[in-house]
């Protein structure tokens, strides 16, 4: 009795210790051996050293995939928080049918990034895209949104906001409501304006949440895959090359899994290293 | 005055509004209108059609694919939700040694980014020859660290007599999990429930990878590849039909539980 007692924890856990061992654990041991191997597979494994470490730091690929991700960055992450804050900061007046804009914000979370993609895609499209006859309508002139290298990743980036900015507006709004409000009426009694009142008060409340959407971003820009592989299949000339879509064609299109695991573990090692870095700057804050 | 300002607060906020509705009917409406007429719609097309459709369902085997959908993403949250409860349950309310270690390696796996186990969870599928199967959709996802962990932080809250009471009236440990803590866990279980299954309907990366035969793509993968490869032969209208079919589900369920949704998405946001 006491026997069965002590080993029942054991049992209910079991299921998530077998899990650990196949696909976590045993993953990350392999692709650190992978990264030392030439492999596609089929054939036996062929250890080549640090062949594959070399490769990694004169591709021009891969470092273009970096600052691809980094254009991206850089565009989405101040982009969401503007956006998610000035529309979080309306939904929490006291406003008439605000579940129904709230509902409205969140739809694009929801559906499929294939979805938004596909539909994008349209909206962006050059001779009948919707956002280009718009602009030729007012006189603007067309724009390459897809097919202009210098661009085709700010609009990928303009399409991820679109489509995750609902999330961060509650997530902004569950932030707003543990400011108290005393802090609001004691700004108000001393003549703060509306916005004194948001940079003195209400920003540095919020800043967890903040934080939270900026290492969220960090990791979704460092994951997309199907923005690029439905809409430029990472071109043109690479500039729309996202990490994972790169992992994908050295992986299953070239069969060349040593360097795509290579790729993995170094990718892996920047998302942690820019996570801590970001984190570090939180803590500092504080 | 003021009321003239209110006027035009209400027309901002439903201009900014519309931005995130009008996609979605701007691509309903292009799904069922003549194909000659998608360069020019904005509103309404001039007449209704629904040949986009017809020839989407001549070419690809979209109802095959959307009973795959459902399959994977109901094993995959109903095993989320077993498991989770009974790791949950075992990490918040029994005692044993190598508790807090386990807790940790959960909380680790969590920060763990997944390019790295990618491409070797590749090679355990093909070694396993689970290539083309539905074990390869299903199992690796069985297990989800964050369902663990909110079911964890969860029956934390439910008082220890309640399942002293239980044991006493002779109830056994799985007695417990799902006849005494689950009904008291609905919050949890609707938000874990919504959060997987929604994760696993629009999951397409991975399906890409271990899925070549197309009768087992769930709708996701089957509407890419439609969209990419050549199968659509550069018919807008047939691509955004089949967009309309992979978003309607979760559009519907969304429609009749929006607030569910959306406070599961936002605290999972939170946990994470």
């Amino acid at each position: 009795m006491i026997n069965k007692k002590k080993i029942l924890p054991y049992l209910l856990v079991s299921p998530y210790l077998v899990h650990f061992m196949l696909f976590v654990a045993f993953p990350v041991g392999f692709s650190i051996v992978l990264t030392f191997h030439k492999w596609n597979i089929i054939s036996p494994m062929e250890f080549t050293g640090l062949n594959n470490y070399i490769r990694l730091f004169n591709d021009k690929t891969f470092i273009r995939s970096i600052s691809n991700t980094l254009i991206f960055l850089v565009i989405h992450i101040p982009l969401q928080i503007i956006v998610a804050l000035f529309l979080a900061e309306i939904l929490n007046q006291k406003i008439k049918l605000r579940g129904a804009f709230r509902g409205a914000f969140f739809l694009p979370v929801i559906v499929s990034g294939v979805v938004v993609t596909i539909l994008w895609q349209q909206l962006y499209g050059y001779d009948t895209g919707l956002l280009n006859r718009l602009l030729t309508g007012i006189g603007i002139g067309k724009i390459g949104w897809l097919t202009d290298p210098n661009i085709a990743m700010a609009s990928i980036a303009v399409m991820a906001t679109w489509k995750n900015v609902g999330l961060y507006i509650v997530l902004f709004l569950v932030g707003l409501q543990t400011v108290p409000t005393q802090y609001y009426e004691a700004a108000d009694l001393e003549g703060a304006n509306h916005l004194q009142k948001f940079f003195r008060i209400t920003l540095p409340m919020i800043n967890p949440t903040i934080f939270m959407v900026v290492i969220l971003s960090t990791i979704g820009g460092f994951s997309l895959f199907i923005e690029p592989y439905i809409m430029t299949g990472g071109g043109p000339l690479n500039s729309t090359m996202s990490a994972v879509l790169y992992i994908y064609k050295q992986g299953f299109f070239y069969y060349h899994m040593g360097y795509a695991a290579t790729l993995g573990l170094f990718f892996a090692f920047i998302i942690l290293a820019v996570v801590m870095i970001q984190k570090k700057f939180i803590e500092k804050d504080h | 005055m003021k009321k003239f300002k209110s006027i035009l607060f209400y027309t901002a906020l439903t201009i900014s509004a519309l931005t995130f509705v009008y996609p979605f009917y701007w691509m309903v409406m292009a799904s069922i209108a003549p194909e000659n007429e998608i360069g020019n719609l904005t509103l309404i097309p001039t007449s209704l059609t629904l040949s986009s459709y017809s020839q989407m369902l001549d070419k690809i085997p979209i109802g095959g694919a959307f009973i795959n959908s459902l399959i994977v993403a109901s094993s995959i949250t109903f095993g989320v939700l077993v498991f989770g409860s009974m790791i949950g349950y075992a990490l918040s309310k029994l005692m044993f040694k190598g508790r807090n270690l386990i807790f940790y390696v959960i909380i680790f796996t969590m920060t763990l980014p997944f390019q790295i186990t990618l491409i070797p969870q590749y090679i355990i599928m093909v070694k396993f020859g689970w290539i083309d199967t539905y074990w390869a959709l299903i199992v690796p996802y069985l297990i989800n660290a964050l369902s663990i962990i909110m079911f964890r932080q969860y029956f934390k809250s439910i008082p220890d007599s309640l399942i002293d009471a239980a044991r006493l009236d002779g109830c056994n440990e799985l007695q417990i999990i799902f006849r005494i803590l689950w009904p008291n866990s609905m919050p949890a279980i609707i938000t874990i429930g919504i959060i997987t299954f929604m994760a696993s309907w629009n999951e397409v990366l991975w399906p890409l990878i271990v899925i070549r035969e197309e009768s087992l793509m769930t709708m996701p993968q089957l509407v890419t590849l439609f969209a990419v490869g050549g199968r659509a032969e550069s018919q807008l209208g047939v691509k955004l039909a089949s967009a309309v079919m992979l978003a309607l589900p979760i559009v519907l369920a969304y429609l009749f539980f929006q607030k569910y949704f959306i406070q599961s998405m936002a605290s999972a946001g939170i946990k994470e």
